[in-house]
């Protein structure tokens, strides 16, 4: 049986939940084993989080240095446990530093990398959408142990009722990776809303909000989505650039994702049209976004969005 | 300071692009330089300007290195013409279809042999988007890995850069002292337009064209017979079905509301 190791991330002592997912496409080909770098004494209760996932164990390292030094610390703590566990494949989630991860172990253990993985095959062969969802590529690693990174919600978790085993590991951080020294850490504000690649429904606004977010936001908290943006919004500083929906932003693929005042450049486009519904509200009949849509409202989305926000209160009440 | 900025052409990010034969068919797009690239050159730039400032022959010297096809010259330019002082290519035959590993094996080779204290780089192109090349930069040359800044201060006297590191999770203040591999976010600043003055200019400045043999890489490592990965199957996505359009006549907002309704989205 393969072994598969799963780097399992985790923020503000909560596991991340592309551990759970990672776990369901490797149980696919596999046993899923989840490796968790912490720098506190932290190990048992993020590793108590993995229970009932697809996770079969857990290998936990506590080390002051991965807080200190960061991406290489983590990489040398993984090529470590990957010497001692050898393992068939690694899955990483693709997140700016999980690819980064995976790219420095990729070229340390002599191995292939794919990035972007919306699919796992039980063999490690794996599917992507690139050019913002216009193709779908499969694709395989030849030499060395897979290294893959894999989209945040790819794939709905299944639920168990594991408890893994926790066993504890030591490393050895080099010189070589302490060359950076963290000062200082502030913390993403996260709000009440879900982030822009995890959620079900994202709401995003454009140059037809004229900067004024406040209708996209209150359609995006009346339906528990994540807030978007273009890339022309967030160039005027309208709102923040993480919220960057498209080619140089992030790529999002919801149940439901409102195009409000986007024109849809293919700029735009390729970050979002692999969502399972597109709806958009534009002014102007001939905007490209209405290519796309399945449904669209040619209008004024100061006038549309407040009103649908009260139809919908209406239909749940 | 000796700073090296790694630069890519790609085709236009607001064309459409297509595959064939599992890969990118770049003929009938325009080659442009990777629009993130910029972000670094621009940076690097406002590094060295106000150092150089005054001084007959500039102390401080920005190299753009690119591997590519020989037109991928016409992207160094760009970037000369922003104000960049010379270009290296790596240009051969035997790098068609490199991976992200190749890639970083090529540029680490040339940077490693130029003598640079600073690299800086985009996040990723805007064609492959693996975004994972400065993370391998700085792990085969060694070097401090200072990526995703959305700031960056370099202390060219104490030869230290620190730098705001912003990503989903937050921002980390980094530091580490030369040599480092800097990756900018295109938040980080905004890039200037080539002057008429810096493209007359780019026309005199220097871009040296190597080969593989001269960069010290066997063609065995490279191009897709060398990559650690490989495309097994490529397919364009079926065309979305059309959708329903309506006009706003006072009801728009009710009409989405019981569209997504019907679809149980609300």
């Amino acid at each position: 049986m393969a072994n598969v190791l799963i780097f399992a991330d985790h923020d503000g002592g909560k596991v991340a939940k592309t551990a759970a997912e990672l776990a369901s496409f490797a149980k696919r080909g596999g046993t899923p084993i989840a490796v968790l770098l912490t720098d506190s004494s932290q190990a048992d209760s993020l590793a108590s989080q993995l229970a009932n996932t697809d996770i079969e164990s857990v290998l936990a390292v506590e080390n002051s240095d991965f807080a200190k030094h960061g991406i290489p610390a983590l990489v040398d703590a993984l090529a470590q446990v990957i010497e001692a566990k050898k393992p068939d494949a690694v899955l990483i989630p693709s997140t700016a530093r999980g690819k980064e991860i995976a790219g420095r172990l990729a070229v340390r253990i002599n191995s292939g990398i794919i990035t972007d993985a919306i699919d796992v095959t039980p063999d490690f062969g794996t599917t992507q959408s690139v050019f913002g969802g216009s193709f779908t590529v499969s694709a395989k690693v030849k030499t060395g142990i897979p290294v893959i990174t894999v989209r945040p919600s790819s794939i709905e978790a299944s639920t168990t009722s594991n408890t893994p085993a926790v066993e504890k590991l030591n490393v050895t951080v080099s010189d070589k990776a302490k060359l950076v020294t963290i000062s200082n850490v502030q913390p993403a504000v996260k709000g009440g809303r879900p982030e822009l690649t995890e959620a079900k429904i994202v709401i995003s606004g454009g140059r037809g909000t004229n900067g004024d977010f406040t209708q996209v936001e209150a359609m995006a908290d009346l339906l528990g989505a994540a807030v978007g943006a273009s890339r022309a919004a967030t160039d005027a500083g309208w709102y923040p650039h993480t919220h960057q929906v498209g080619q140089t932003g992030k790529t999002v693929s919801p149940q439901l994702y409102m195009a409000c005042g986007i024109s849809g450049a293919i700029q735009h486009r390729a970050g979002m049209q692999t969502s399972k519904n597109i709806v958009a509200i534009n002014k102007d009949p001939e905007a490209p976004i209405f290519d796309l849509a399945d449904f669209g409202v040619v209008g004024d989305l100061f006038a549309v969005l407040p009103q649908a926000r009260e139809a919908i209160q209406a239909k749940r009440s | 300071m000796k700073i090296a900025i790694c630069v890519k052409q790609v085709p236009d990010s607001w064309a459409e692009k297509k595959m064939v034969n599992g890969v990118l068919d770049r003929n009938g797009v325009d080659a442009v330089l990777n629009d993130l690239d910029e972000y670094a050159i621009e940076e690097a730039l406002r590094v060295v300007e106000p150092l150089n400032e005054g001084k007959e022959t500039p102390e401080h010297i920005i190299t753009l290195i690119s591997m590519g096809p020989e037109r991928a010259t016409e992207a160094i330019r760009k970037g000369l013409s922003m104000g960049a002082d010379s270009g290296v290519l790596v240009s051969d035959a035997a790098l068609a279809g490199s991976d992200a590993i190749a890639t970083s094996k090529v540029l680490a080779e040339v940077i490693s042999k130029g003598g640079f204290d600073l690299v800086f780089c985009g996040t990723e192109s805007t064609d492959a988007r693996m975004s994972v090349v400065p993370a391998m930069l700085a792990e085969r040359l060694g070097w401090a890995q200072l990526t995703f800044a959305g700031s960056v201060k370099v202390d060219a006297a104490n030869s230290s850069v620190e730098i705001a590191r912003m990503t989903e999770s937050g921002v980390e203040t980094m530091s580490a002292t030369f040599p480092c591999v800097i990756s900018v976010i295109e938040k980080i600043n905004e890039p200037r337009y080539p002057s008429f003055k810096g493209i007359m200019a780019a026309k005199k400045k220097v871009i040296e064209t190597k080969s593989l043999a001269d960069v010290g890489v066997s063609s065995a490592e490279v191009g897709s017979s060398g990559a650690w990965s490989s495309v097994v199957d490529a397919s364009a996505r079926p065309p979305r079905d059309k959708g329903i359009k309506v006009e706003d006549s006072g009801d728009g907002g009710t009409k989405l509301a019981d569209y997504l309704a019907e679809k149980r989205l609300v």
